[in-house]
């Protein structure tokens, strides 16, 4: 396999088609909820669309990425297909997991999501699990957990690192930092100045890396990804973001100051990759409405899909919750 | 019957072994059966002593040192990796040193282990036993002494299994090991060095089948893990006075097997339910709810549970020895359902 140094353009026109494929899921995710499709309570990842598109374009379909309830973007970004994906958001039989997970816990195995988590800090001891698999069946998977500053503080986190140093495991922690735990700034919640120190507490490279700028993004992973498939052990990420549309949707940012959201949503990096794309002649205006239009047809018939789906049966209510008996 | 106890009687010789080794016997079989089992736990590898009870010595030399890993005092991350390697396809067993450090890693067990079945509509599954000990006799105190089977068995998804011999937890383990779902495996301490009829290799203790010990029929006596013992030499004593007593292993606590209870108590229409655990909101107090269910017209007498004390484990000895349920509280509450 060679190493890239650079992004090809395809690369990066594949990290411009899923970060907007993300964005306008969370847009028709948003009206689904607003028309009362979706009874669900809702985790924007908008603004932090790069960091997930980023990673995708250096992953294999076979490596895990676990996430947590603010997810959709890390899920869309591994392949995630998006009919079942939908109609689990819709609580339908067609869902990624039959309904009975819902939005925080989607999962696709086949897609190499095996744990989404609704609880904070949760997924990072159970990557090191998948991670230490394919290090004992020597399979050359890695796995990305993907986790918000404020998990950063919780003694998951801890234990986490340090047991996947000691154990020189194929995982990469990506802290998508968007700044706010919650509802309190990361200045008030964590000690440190920044996620990415706290890496030289456990061993592992800590990288700060501004996560809205595709070709940083781009780098970053590329060597943490080295480092996970040449069997050198973890790397911490520490992804500068910022979320646009609150904790919770429905609550309204009154916690951010207004120059500060203001200023972020001016650098929204979507809009700020499209120009660069073009005006670097790396993708015409035309090549990008195409991309969306295609993104956006591919929604619309997920959407109606997950609609014309039936709801789970109740019969359903109490399987899977143990296997069936196992003669042993 | 199917107790392996029972088949082995028969053997000319009976070879003994104590609970600890019935333990490593179990896991070296299920090492030396299938690559995918592997360890994990604190001090686990023989660098490092094979365990604190030696439940895994000689694992790691026989293994390697990456199928029997020791880990870092941190039971989020080997509840954690425990169960992650689960879904890739291993088949781990964790040792949680004793139960009271179950409670550290709890998120783990009951909002991913238990739940990741149902959550992602059966498309993973968590093969993961953990092992844990615990229990009072040896002056460990409040905090390395509980008995807390109820909160897993309360949490849908687990299974929860306490063997009270060495043949059982041989036996048992080897189920758990090879069972599709997350297993708690409870043993306890002071059993680990009482001696019992040894296991009979790949010997198998189906899960969720309860063990008729002795047959009666003046009372039944539910029981699991140490104090069956306690509830044996009750039964041996009011055996004098003519007193028949039907002694039941529960061996698996969830599932709890309902239909040997219900066959048993249809017959001697009384029964007592003793654990170690404190009795308020207990296994036993759910049995006590089921038999009165199933059997109300039938029973002689209301069921009775006896249990520790309810406060924390005391560490003085007079104490400690007055807070498990005493012999003299299980032969009082046997009485009570014979009036």
């Amino acid at each position: 396999m060679t190493i890239k140094t650079l992004p090809t353009t395809a690369d990066l026109r594949e990290i411009y088609r899923i970060a907007n494929l993300i964005k306008q899921v969370d847009d028709r995710f948003i009206s689904l909820i607003k028309s009362g499709q979706i009874a669900s309570p809702y985790y924007s990842p908008r603004g932090q669309e790069i960091v997930a598109a980023a990673i995708s374009v250096h992953l294999l379909k076979s490596d895990y990425v676990v996430t947590t309830y603010r997810g959709i973007h890390d899920q869309i970004g591994k392949g995630i297909p998006l009919k079942p994906f939908v109609a689990e958001f819709l609580g339908r039989a067609t869902g990624t997991c039959k309904g009975k997970g819902g939005p925080m816990h989607i999962t696709h195995v086949a897609s190499g999501l095996p744990v989404t988590t609704g609880v904070v800090g949760g997924g990072l001891p159970i990557a090191n699990g998948l991670a230490w698999a394919s290090q004992l069946k020597k399979t050359g998977q890695i796995t990305i957990v993907n986790f918000g500053d404020g998990a950063s503080n919780i003694g998951a986190f801890h234990e986490a690192l340090n047991l996947a140093s000691v154990w020189s495991l194929p995982v990469i922690f990506v802290c998508q930092n968007n700044g706010y735990a919650e509802h309190t700034k990361f200045e008030l919640g964590t000690g440190s100045s920044n996620i990415a120190v706290r890496g030289a507490a456990y061993g592992m490279p800590g990288i700060e890396v501004d996560g809205n700028d595709p070709l940083a993004m781009w780098q970053a992973t590329r060597v943490a990804v080295g480092r996970a498939r040449a069997g050198e052990g973890p790397t911490l990420l520490d992804a500068k973001t910022f979320r646009f549309r609150g904790h919770l949707l429905g609550d309204d940012s009154h916690y951010i100051p207004k120059p500060e959201m203001a200023a972020a949503v001016a650098a929204d990096p979507l809009p700020r990759f499209r120009a660069y794309l073009i005006q670097h002649g790396l993708a015409t205006s035309a090549d990008l409405d195409a991309i969306e239009q295609k993104n956006a047809a591919e929604i619309d018939e997920a959407v109606a899909y997950a609609i014309a789906s039936p709801y789970p049966d109740l019969s359903e209510l109490e399987t899977d919750v143990l296997a069936t008996e196992t003669a042993t | 019957m199917n107790s392996t106890t029972d088949v082995s009687r028969v053997a000319e010789e009976i070879k003994k072994m104590n609970l600890a080794q019935a333990i490593t016997m179990a896991l070296d079989d299920a090492m030396a059966l299938d690559p995918t089992v592997i360890v994990l736990g604190e001090d686990v590898a023989d660098k490092q002593g094979g365990g604190v009870f030696k439940c895994t010595t000689g694992l790691s030399t026989k293994h390697g040192e990456q199928r029997v890993r020791s880990t870092p005092i941190s039971e989020q991350a080997i509840v954690g990796a425990a169960i992650g390697a689960a879904l890739a396809g291993m088949r781990p067993v964790a040792e949680i040193m004793l139960m009271n450090f179950m409670t550290v890693s709890m998120d783990q067990i009951v909002n991913h282990a238990a739940k990741l079945r149902y959550m992602t509509g059966g498309q993973t599954h968590v093969p993961l036993t953990i092992r844990t000990t615990t229990g009072a006799g040896f002056g460990t105190g409040g905090q390395h002494s509980d008995y807390l089977e109820a909160w897993f068995a309360h949490t849908a998804g687990l299974k929860v299994v306490a063997p009270s011999s060495p043949a059982d937890a041989y036996g048992l383990l080897l189920s758990c090991i090879f069972d599709d779902d997350p297993c708690i495996f409870i043993e306890n301490m002071p059993l680990y060095f009482v001696p019992g009829i040894a296991p009979i290799t790949g010997a198998r203790v189906p899960i969720g089948k309860a063990n008729v010990l002795r047959a009666g029929t003046d009372a039944t006596v539910v029981s699991y893990s140490r104090t069956l013992h306690d509830v044996i030499v009750v039964a041996d004593q009011l055996a004098k006075e003519g007193i028949s007593l039907e002694i039941i292993d529960l061996r698996t606590i969830s599932p709890l097997d309902m239909p040997t209870l219900c066959q048993s108590v249809a017959k001697t229409r009384r029964a007592v339910i003793v654990h170690e655990a404190n009795v308020d909101f207990g296994i036993g107090a759910e049995i006590a709810a089921q038999l009165h269910r199933e059997l109300f017209d039938t029973l002689k007498a209301p069921v009775l549970r006896v249990g520790s004390m309810r406060s924390p484990v005391p560490y003085s000895k007079p104490l400690e020895a007055a807070f498990v349920p005493t012999s003299e509280r299980i032969t009082a509450a046997i009485r009570q359902v014979l009036k």
